[in-house]
C-alpha cells in the first residue's frame, strides 16, 4: 500500500492585485489560496488512495502562514500534514525548494508525489520533474488522465500529435494538469478535524543559492495602441501590421 | 569563462528553428555555445553545425529520443554536456528537461526567459503581472521563450561529434491517441488569432479557421469558449489554465481581454482585438484595437488578406 503524498502551495489568488514596492513584490494585501493546479494533484493523490490503499500526506514547503492550506488539505481527507522549514531561509531557488523538499520526502518513505504542473506565482513548472531526478525516479508532467494500477499508474499526457497513454511504474512524480477530475469539495466532518489537526514540521538542510534575485519589476508598458471605430478600418490596419508591424 | 551550451529544440528528427534563436541567445549571455542535439541518429546535427555562432556540436545519439522521456533524456543529455550554463527552450518538454539537468547538476533552474541584458535575466511572474530580474552566480539552467531573440542566421560551419549514449526508458507509451485536428498548435505559431465567448456559437470558428489558414496562423480559444463548447479543445485554450504563447501576432476576437486570459499571451510582439465593445479591457493590451462585431470584420479581414498574400 502506497506511501502517497502531495505537494501544495500557497500563492496569491490569481485574481489579486501584483505591486510592486521598492524592488520586491509586495504581497502583504492579497488573499491567499492553495495554488489552482494543486487541487487536481490533492484530488489525484485521493483518489490513488482510494483505488490502492496506502496513505497520503499533504507537504508545503513555506513559513507557518501556509498551514492553512494543509487544513484545506486536511478537511478534504489526507491522513497526515506536514510542513517544510527553517526560519533562516528566504529567496529560496529552485535547486534549494527541490532539496528540502526532496529531504521530507526521504523522512516519510514516500512512494509516489502528486504536484502541479506549475504553481500560479512561478509559472515554472520545474519542482515536479526537478524532485524526480534527485530522487531518481520517473516523471510525467502535465497529464490529463489517470488510472490507477497494481505497480504503477497510467496517465494521458498531451503530446504534438495527439495524446499518449503512457504507462508509468512507481516510484514516481506526477504533476497535474486540470480537466480530468472535480477536486472535492470538503464536508462539515473533515473542516472539524482539519481545526484540530496537527501541523508537523520539518527541517532540511539545503545547499546555498546559484542565482541572485536583482529585482522585481512591473510588467514592461507596450507603448499605447491604435483603436479604431468600425470594421472600415481593418484594411488600415492589415496595411499597418504589413509595412509598420512587419508581422505578415 | 563558463562555457554555454544549448540543447537543440527538434521536431520529428528536425532541428526546430527556434534553436537558432537559443544561440542567439548564448551569444547574449556571453559565448558561443557548444550545441547538443539529441536524436536516434545524427542527421539532425549537420543543420545544427549551420548555424552561425555555434563552437561546436555534439550529437547524442541514442533510441531514447524516439518519445519524450523526462529521466533518459536527462540522464543521456546531462552525460554529453560539459559543465556550464546550459540553455534550452521553455517549450513543454524543454521546460521538463531543463528542470532535470538542473537537478541532476544541483543548480538553480530559470524558466521563461523573455529578455537578458547585462547579464540579467528577466522572466515573467505571478502569469505576468510582475516581472522577475536574476544574475547567475555560477552555473545554472535556463529556458528561453520562442520569439525573444531573432534566430542567429545559417552560414556556419560547426565541427561536429557523435557521443552515442543510451539511457533506460522510466516511462513506455502504450498509444497515442492522434489529435482529430491537424491544425497547426498555439504553442508552436508565430501568429494565432483566437476566439472568445463573442463569436457566439462554436460553427462560427469557421470564420477565424479561414482567416488562420490565409495567414499560416493557428486558431486558439478563450476559457469561456472551451468551456462553453465541446467542440473546441482545451488543446486552443490560452491563458493561465492554458497555454502560455509568445507569437509575433495575436488576434484575438470576441474576447473580453480578462487578466486570466492576458497571463497567456500578453508578452505577444503585436497584439490586435476585433471586438464590438468599445470598453473591452482587451483594448488597453493591443496595438490595433478594431470596434467592430466580428460579423463585420472578419470577411474584411479575410478578403485584405487574400489579397495581400494570396
Ligand atoms: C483560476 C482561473 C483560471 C482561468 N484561466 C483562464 C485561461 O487560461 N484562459 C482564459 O481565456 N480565461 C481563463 N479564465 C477565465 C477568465 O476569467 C474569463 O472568464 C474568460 O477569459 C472570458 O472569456 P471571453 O473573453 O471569451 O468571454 P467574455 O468575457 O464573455 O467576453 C466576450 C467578449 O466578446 C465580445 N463580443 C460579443 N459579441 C461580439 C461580436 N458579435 N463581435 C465581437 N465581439 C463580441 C464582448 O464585448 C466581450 O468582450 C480563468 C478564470 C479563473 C478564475
Ligand atoms: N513551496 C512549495 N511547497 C509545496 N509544493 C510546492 C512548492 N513549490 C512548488 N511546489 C509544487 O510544485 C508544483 C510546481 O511548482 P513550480 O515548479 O514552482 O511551477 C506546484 O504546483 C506544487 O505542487
Amino acid at each position: 500500500m502506497p506511501e502517497i503524498a502531495v505537494l501544495v502551495k500557497r500563492v496569491p489568488d490569481t485574481n489579486a492585485k501584483i505591486a510592486i514596492s521598492g524592488d520586491r513584490v509586495d504581497l502583504s494585501s492579497v488573499k491567499w489560496v492553495m495554488s489552482p493546479y494543486d487541487e487536481f494533484a490533492l484530488e489525484a493523490a485521493m483518489m490513488h488512495k482510494e483505488s490502492n490503499g496506502g496513505t497520503v500526506t499533504a507537504i508545503t514547503l513555506g513559513t507557518p502562514d501556509c498551514d492553512k492550506v494543509l487544513k484545506d488539505a486536511k478537511a478534504i481527507g489526507v491522513d497526515r500534514i506536514v510542513r517544510v522549514w527553517d526560519d533562516s531561509w528566504s529567496d529560496l531557488d529552485s535547486n534549494q525548494v527541490q532539496s528540502a523538499l526532496v529531504s521530507a520526502l526521504k523522512e516519510l518513505s514516500t512512494e509516489v508525489v502528486y504536484c502541479g504542473k506549475s504553481a500560479a506565482d512561478t509559472g515554472a513548472s520545474s519542482t515536479g520533474p526537478g524532485v524526480a531526478e534527485r530522487m531518481g525516479w520517473a516523471s510525467v508532467s502535465n497529464i490529463i488522465g489517470i488510472e490507477f494500477e497494481d505497480a504503477g499508474v497510467e496517465v494521458l499526457i498531451p503530446r504534438n500529435i495527439g495524446n499518449a497513454r503512457t504507462g508509468v511504474s512507481l516510484p514516481a512524480v506526477i504533476s497535474c494538469d486540470k480537466g480530468f477530475c472535480k477536486p472535492r469539495k470538503p464536508n462539515v466532518k473533515g473542516i472539524m478535524m482539519a481545526k484540530r489537526a496537527q501541523v508537523e514540521v520539518l527541517g532540511a538542510d539545503i545547499p546555498t543559492s546559484s542565482i541572485n534575485i536583482v529585482s522585481h519589476t512591473p510588467p514592461p508598458q507596450k507603448a499605447s495602441g491604435q483603436k479604431f471605430e468600425g470594421a472600415g478600418n481593418v484594411p488600415t490596419v492589415v496595411a499597418a501590421l504589413r509595412n509598420d508591424a512587419n508581422v505578415i | 569563462m563558463t562555457e554555454i551550451i544549448v540543447i537543440a529544440e527538434t521536431k520529428d528528427g528536425i532541428i526546430s528553428p527556434v534553436t537558432s534563436e537559443l544561440v542567439s541567445a548564448a551569444i547574449v549571455l556571453g559565448g558561443n555555445p557548444t550545441v547538443i542535439v539529441p536524436g536516434v541518429n545524427d542527421t539532425a546535427a549537420t543543420s545544427g553545425a549551420a548555424i552561425s555562432g555555434v563552437s561546436k556540436v555534439i550529437a547524442c545519439v541514442g533510441e531514447q529520443f524516439s518519445n519524450y522521456d523526462a529521466a533518459a533524456w536527462a540522464s543521456a543529455i546531462d552525460a554529453c554536456a560539459p559543465a556550464g550554463v546550459i540553455i534550452c527552450a521553455a517549450t513543454q518538454n524543454g521546460k521538463d528537461l531543463g528542470s532535470r539537468l538542473a537537478a541532476r547538476r544541483a543548480v538553480s533552474v530559470v524558466q521563461d526567459v523573455v529578455a537578458i541584458d547585462g547579464g540579467v535575466l528577466t522572466s515573467p511572474i505571478y502569469s505576468g503581472k510582475a516581472m522577475q530580474n536574476v544574475s547567475l552566480q555560477g552555473d545554472a539552467v535556463v529556458s528561453i521563450r520562442a520569439n525573444t531573440f531573432s534566430p542567429s542566421s545559417d552560414g556556419g560551419n560547426a565541427e561536429i561529434s557523435v557521443m552515442n549514449q543510451s539511457a533506460d526508458l522510466k516511462t513506455a507509451v502504450r498509444e497515442m491517441i492522434a489529435k482529430a485536428s491537424e491544425r497547426l498548435d498555439v504553442a508552436e505559431a508565430d501568429i494565432i488569432i483566437s476566439g472568445g465567448r463573442g463569436m457566439q456559437d462554436p460553427a462560427n470558428f469557421a470564420h477565424l479557421e479561414r482567416v488562420a489558414d490565409t495567414l499560416g496562423a493557428a486558431v486558439g480559444a478563450s476559457r469561456a469558449a472551451v468551456d462553453a463548447w465541446e467542440d473546441i479543445s482545451h488543446g486552443m485554450q490560452v491563458g493561465q489554465t492554458g497555454k502560455t504563447v509568445n507569437p509575433s501576432l495575436y488576434i484575438a476576437v470576441g474576447i473580453s481581454g480578462a487578466i486570466q486570459h492576458l497571463a497567456g499571451m500578453r508578452t505577444s510582439k503585436y497584439i490586435v482585438a476585433i471586438n464590438k465593445d468599445a470598453e473591452a479591457p482587451i483594448f488597453q493590451h493591443a496595438d490595433y484595437g478594431i470596434v467592430a462585431t466580428w460579423q463585420d470584420a472578419l470577411p474584411i479581414l479575410e478578403s485584405e488578406l487574400k489579397a495581400l498574400l494570396g
